[in-house]
């Protein structure tokens, strides 16, 4: 067994670029999702029916499709209707386009829930537009909504290793590669979740240092 | 003389929720150092009135002029602009029922975030004017507090101070005390006997009869969103000229004999 770690430490520079790849899909992806669900959230909350209920639609619906399915589908699905992207972004779009749905529901219920007082006194104090988003709707909402938000970042980062079957080399991919390889798949396979294990604990500390900002704000 | 002293000139100002006319044909005019006290019965559209004036509600109807310079219609006649309309908001400072202070920041960063992020001053000067408002509203102590840990009548004074950091022509209160228990009612009521003594000019929407006797240079009375009567206080509260005055001082007494506070 010890000799099996010994073949995984041997291939560390694959594993590296693994973990690394995984890292950059993971935040490239949460920061689009987000961006996305920040797109989203007014429509959401429209209250013409129209825009509401096409993003209701895609919201609800996206959210009970499989992952797995749904990176199969832009990946092997598109090209059939001339749109053809090749793996990384394949697997970027789908892990945006995704997640962008439960950032979309997480910031609409975060919203909904700000007290509208303070964000009309900032309209009062002479704040509009982007500098009230920024400086009085933001901070808060994001206080609000933060563990929430990293709960789903550290789904994003488990969702992208679905996306070792369109061969993106990603961390699973990296350590399905060394099983293969060497015919090692515990020690492997235990790196790898070892590895996402510290990614995800990496994420927790964000969260851990928001919650502090906001424990101290209540 | 008197038409540069005039600070707000409100004329015939309308509003209407749906069916609901809110306010009707309201005109009145605020002199510089003046402390109006705003009165009626609950939904007479008082709070109403306010918002108006610094066009947080859009009027239906009226003018309304804040030293000379028309609110929410621009030179051309058009509705102002976002831009605008922020910058003349900047001249008026608000206080609100239920505070509305800025939960995320502390107090001190409350002061300073309008003046600093709006009105583009720099930031040390502004910092310690923020520093001498909350010595003067006595919360020197609270600078770095939050505003959840605060008590209602500190957030409150810290709610006073923050608009009146923003260096406003004129200040409006929306039921300022309405929301605190009453024993806290009595420290924010000091603050804005101060600011009146000090000849800052107020509007104040408030069932304070107490307050509006003292410190008001005149009293408003609304009902059913008209002007039914204004005049001096003494006048006011000892004789009032309408019957529907009578009325809601008697109820008023009656309901403070109770123990009750104005809603």
């Amino acid at each position: 067994m010890i000799h099996d770690f010994g073949i995984v430490w041997s291939e560390r520079d694959l594993l590296l670029s693994g973990l690394g790849n995984t890292t950059i899909l993971s935040a490239l992806s949460a920061a689009a999702a987000l961006l996305l669900g920040f797109a989203l959230t007014p429509a959401l909350m429209s209250k013409q029916r129209l825009p509401a209920s096409i993003a209701r639609g895609f919201v609800d619906g996206m959210r009970c499709v499989p992952f797995l399915l749904f990176a199969y589908i832009v990946y092997y699905g598109l090209p059939s209707f001339g749109i053809r992207l090749d793996n990384w972004t394949s697997g970027l779009v789908a892990l945006t386009i995704y997640n962008a749905a439960y950032m979309a529901e997480i910031l609409r219920g975060a919203w909904a829930a700000q007290p509208r007082e303070p964000i009309e006194a900032g309209v009062a104090f002479g704040f509009s537009n982007i500098g009230l988003f920024r400086h009085i709707v933001l901070p808060p909402l994001l206080l609000a909504a933060g563990p929430v938000i990293g709960n789903q970042m550290i789904q994003i980062v488990k969702d992208s290793a679905f996306l070792t079957i369109i061969a993106l080399p990603e961390l699973t991919h990296a350590a399905s590669s060394i099983q293969s390889r060497h015919y090692v798949p515990f020690a492997a396979f235990i790196t790898a979740v070892f590895l996402y294990w510290g990614l995800c604990l990496v994420i927790e500390a964000g969260v851990g240092s928001i919650e502090r900002l906001a424990a101290a704000r209540r | 003389m008197g038409e540069n002293r005039k600070v707000l000139d409100v004329a015939g100002v309308s509003k209407r929720f749906g069916d609901l006319e809110v306010l009707s044909d309201i005109s009145f005019q605020v002199e510089k150092g003046e402390t109006i006290c705003v009165l009626g019965p609950s939904g007479s559209g008082k709070s109403t009135l306010l918002r108006c004036i610094n066009w947080l509600e859009r009027p239906d109807a009226g003018q309304i002029y804040l030293n000379g310079v028309q609110i929410g219609v621009s030179g051309g006649g058009l509705v102002m602009n976002d831009r605008e309309l922020s910058q003349i908001r900047t001249h008026i400072g608000m206080v609100f029922q239920h505070f509305a202070l800025w939960p995320h920041l502390t107090v001190l960063q409350n002061l300073m975030e309008a003046p600093v992020h709006v009105q583009k001053r720099p930031k040390a000067e502004v910092r310690d004017e923020a520093l001498a408002l909350l010595a003067k509203v006595g919360l020197g102590d609270k600078r770095d507090a939050f505003p959840a840990k605060l008590s209602g009548g500190q957030k409150q004074r810290v709610g006073i101070a923050r608009a009146l950091a923003m260096r406003p022509d004129l200040l409006l209160f929306d039921e300022p005390t309405s929301a605190l228990d009453p024993e806290l009612v009595g420290e924010v009521l000091v603050v804005m006997r101060d600011l009146a003594r000090e000849g800052m000019t107020m509007l104040v929407v408030t069932h304070e009869m107490g307050f509006a006797r003292e410190a008001a240079t005149r009293v408003l009375f609304l009902d059913r969103g008209r002007v039914v009567e204004t005049g001096p206080p003494e006048r006011f509260f000892s004789n009032p000229e309408t019957e529907r005055a009578r009325q809601f001082l008697a109820r008023y007494a009656g309901d403070t004999a109770n123990g009750r506070r104005g809603a």
